[in-house]
């Protein structure tokens, strides 16, 4: 699929890769594809409660965009924001346990599967409200720029949060200060059960920045991605915001809750399956280029065994002692007390970020 | 909600506290820093006083960033940014468009890299549009992170009735904020303590909304210097007395006083404590007067409905029970969009005759004292 492209050049769609670049690239999207299907299972098996929001299906988005950027720069995201934790830098135990609510988590157990966040790698999470971090992007990419720092924020969010109002706000304000934001539209074509076409009066999200340039990628295209948001973040880092589109696809519905196929047919997805995913599309490019099917069912074997380790010690993991529901609600200790629930009762507020005890 | 028992300074070493004395000067404070504040004892007015709480910080700490509607080149709608944007350029007071949840999440984003920005509201009543960000992501962050993510920003603005502005600019937002789990609520009232909490706030790593009053703006008084400190969490002790304890904070001080002055020869003796703490309250001051005094009225611009006033009286309520010989009385304004009429507007808050009536509702009789 050719680069759509708004107020922009499109980039060469001519992509230069190695096989040990591909690998790479399987390897990450296979373990994201296992990692949701164990989630997927762990959920039905009520081990994860609340919502779930999964993202297969959307692997190269992810991927690809990691691939064209580094640690230093800054990725802020919405719910659907599992993979993130891993493509960063955290390991599968921590996403299971944060899903589970045990301490070993992400973050401890008290924020969820809507919540997760790491500091050190510049993910900024993990936001329960639609559109919400897309301001928050904004002001990332802004404290990039007013520490003259040579790094990019990615904003991601869906087409759902496209029709947000505080979307046009952030890009108003990253337009006139030409911060180095490149806004990402997941756009996976449905809003929880609301299809693009009857929810946005203009579906071509990567025009709907009107002065702010767009691209439209191809985002079960792992390579095609890859070359874009490079393109982007050269773009961004010496003119201002571009926005992008990524056309993707998820498998699951919008949540656990929802099967997914009140609003979809069931051969649409099979379709897509079949003919657009990601994780096959890699797979072939390798197959034919020399790597070995054995490899492939060693590594898949690795990675699922990787996976189930990670869900076995999840399970095992403990739960969060009560004392730390009062942890970290102040940055700065302010030697206060909070009530608890009976009277008499009161509990100090601790700053604590490593939970210690 | 947060209520302090064990109130302890957040910033600097201490000077030790005695009542009504809640300046922390830094450790540099000699001969020299003495004879600067000599040297600045000229009055000025609040906003001026704001003004160089943002000027010496931003001075002092790079990472301190303001942003809202017209801070920059306009210098501010009540002019406590004015001219700031000569000095530190664009990035560092930033002129936003009017998206007030656009630009209060863009605050927090970049608080949390680590920049320190001052979001203005230009009117606090506009911060409406800002509650989820304010709520979610300024509030619940740093929680819900396990602790990884700091969002040391400031949110400040002016609130409360003004002159006829009708009910849309005369709003009292800190009764909506109060309940938001994560953040500090700090209202100033004089000059001095204006500048010294603002200073505090903006050097605090938590969340802080800091309420101004539109018309306090123009009080003139005595400010500190660029080292005095206030604590955030300490309540100020107006005027000590032995009658009865009323709490207080923002424009109504000064009603509270004025209502003083009339009480006073009329032969009563109140204890007045301006607030200033919002959340959490300062149980220490607030627990120490009432178990002096025995009576607690408390006067706010709130509405009766959910007020500071209504979350003071219950916690008065539940931990100084037994040292009450009088119900907890509150006088709130009344429950009403604020009219526009003169008169009306007058009759929706709290006026000082309707002080020094509670009082002695709740004091009994006195001998009025010789004229």
């Amino acid at each position: 699929m050719p680069f759509k492209v708004h107020r922009i050049e499109a980039p060469s769609n001519i992509v230069e890769t190695n096989v040990s670049e591909l690998m790479s690239f399987y390897k990450l999207m296979y373990k994201m594809r296992r990692m949701e299907i164990a989630a997927d299972m762990m959920y039905k098996a009520k081990f994860i409660r609340g919502f779930c929001h999964l993202y297969d299906g959307q692997e190269a988005v992810l991927t690809g965009i990691e691939a064209a950027i580094t640690l230093q720069d800054s990725i802020i995201t919405s719910y659907r924001d599992h993979c993130q934790h891993v493509s960063r830098g955290g390991t599968v135990l921590e996403l299971m346990a944060e899903l589970m609510g045990k301490r070993e988590g992400a973050t401890r157990g008290l924020g969820g599967s809507m919540h997760i966040y790491n500091r050190k790698n510049n993910f900024y999470g993990g936001n329960g409200i639609v559109g919400a971090q897309i301001p928050l992007g904004a002001g990332i990419a802004l404290a990039h720029k007013y520490r003259g720092e040579p790094n990019v924020c990615i904003t991601m969010y869906g087409d759902g949060a496209a029709n947000q109002g505080q979307k046009y706000e952030a890009l108003n304000m990253a337009g006139l200060w030409n911060l180095p934001a490149i806004f990402v539209c997941e756009n996976n074509h449905y809003g929880m059960g609301t299809a693009e076409w009857r929810a946005a009066k203009s579906p071509n999200f990567y025009t709907r920045g009107d002065y702010i340039p767009g691209i439209k990628v191809d985002g079960m295209d792992v390579l095609a991605v890859k070359q874009a948001v490079a393109f982007a973040k050269a773009y961004a880092l010496a003119n201002g915001p571009i926005i992008m589109e990524m056309d993707t696809y998820r498998y699951h519905g919008h949540s656990m809750s929802d099967p997914g196929s009140t609003y979809r047919t069931r051969d649409e997805i099979n379709a897509m399956r079949t003919e657009r995913d990601p994780i096959e599309r890699v797979k072939k490019l390798l197959l034919a280029n020399g790597v070995e099917s054995a490899e492939f069912k060693r590594l898949d074997r690795e990675i699922k065994k990787e996976i189930d380790d990670a869900v076995e010690a999840a399970k095992a993991g403990s739960i969060p002692p009560d004392s730390w529901l009062w942890k970290n609600m102040y940055a700065a200790p302010l030697g206060a007390e909070m009530r608890g629930v009976l009277p008499g009762q009161y509990h100090a507020p601790a700053f604590d970020p490593e939970y210690k005890s | 909600m947060l209520a302090s028992r064990n109130v302890r300074a957040a910033a600097g070493p201490r000077v030790a506290a005695a009542p009504g004395q809640r300046v922390i000067l830094s450790a540099r404070a000699g001969r020299r820093a003495l004879t600067a504040a000599k040297a600045q004892k000229k009055e000025i007015m609040m906003w001026e006083a704001l003004r160089e709480a943002i000027d010496e910080e931003m001075e002092r700490d790079p990472t301190v960033c303001v942003m809202g509607e017209d801070v920059g080149h306009y210098g501010g709608s009540y002019k406590c940014t004015y001219g700031l944007y000569k000095k530190y350029g664009d990035m560092r007071v930033l002129d936003t468009p009017i998206c007030e949840n656009g630009f209060m999440g863009m605050g927090v984003g970049a608080a949390m890299t680590g920049l320190r920005p001052i979001v203005e509201g230009m009117n606090m009543g506009f911060l409406l549009l800002a509650f989820n960000q304010i709520s979610n992501n300024c509030g619940m962050l740093h929680y819900t992170s396990g602790g990884q993510f700091k969002v040391p920003m400031v949110i400040r603005g002016p609130g409360g009735v003004g002159r006829q502005l009708g009910a849309e600019h005369s709003q009292r937002l800190e009764s909506y904020f109060q309940s938001i789990p994560g953040v500090q609520l700090v209202a100033c009232s004089t000059v001095r303590n204006s500048k010294a909490l603002l200073k505090a706030a903006i050097r605090s790593d938590n969340p802080i909304i800091f309420f101004e009053h539109v018309l306090l703006y123009n009080v003139k008084g005595e400010a500190g210097d660029a080292d005095e400190v206030a604590c955030l969490e300490r309540a100020e002790v107006v005027r000590e007395g032995t009658d009865v304890s009323i709490f207080t904070y923002s424009r109504m001080r000064y009603v509270v006083m004025q209502a003083v002055n009339d009480l006073v020869k009329k032969g009563y003796n109140p204890e007045v404590i301006d607030l200033i703490s919002l959340k959490p309250f300062d149980m220490e001051t607030i627990a120490k007067s009432v178990k002096k005094t025995r009576k607690a009225i408390i006067v706010e611009e709130c509405m009766k409905t959910g007020g500071i006033g209504a979350s003071l009286s219950a916690v008065i309520n539940e931990s100084l029970f037994n040292e009450l010989d009088h119900e907890v009385i509150r006088l709130s304004s009344q429950d009403v969009p604020t009219a526009y009429a003169y008169e009306l507007e007058a009759a929706t808050i709290v006026q000082s005759s309707q002080v020094v009536e509670a009082v002695e509702r709740v004091c009994g009789g006195r001998v009025p004292v010789a004229v």
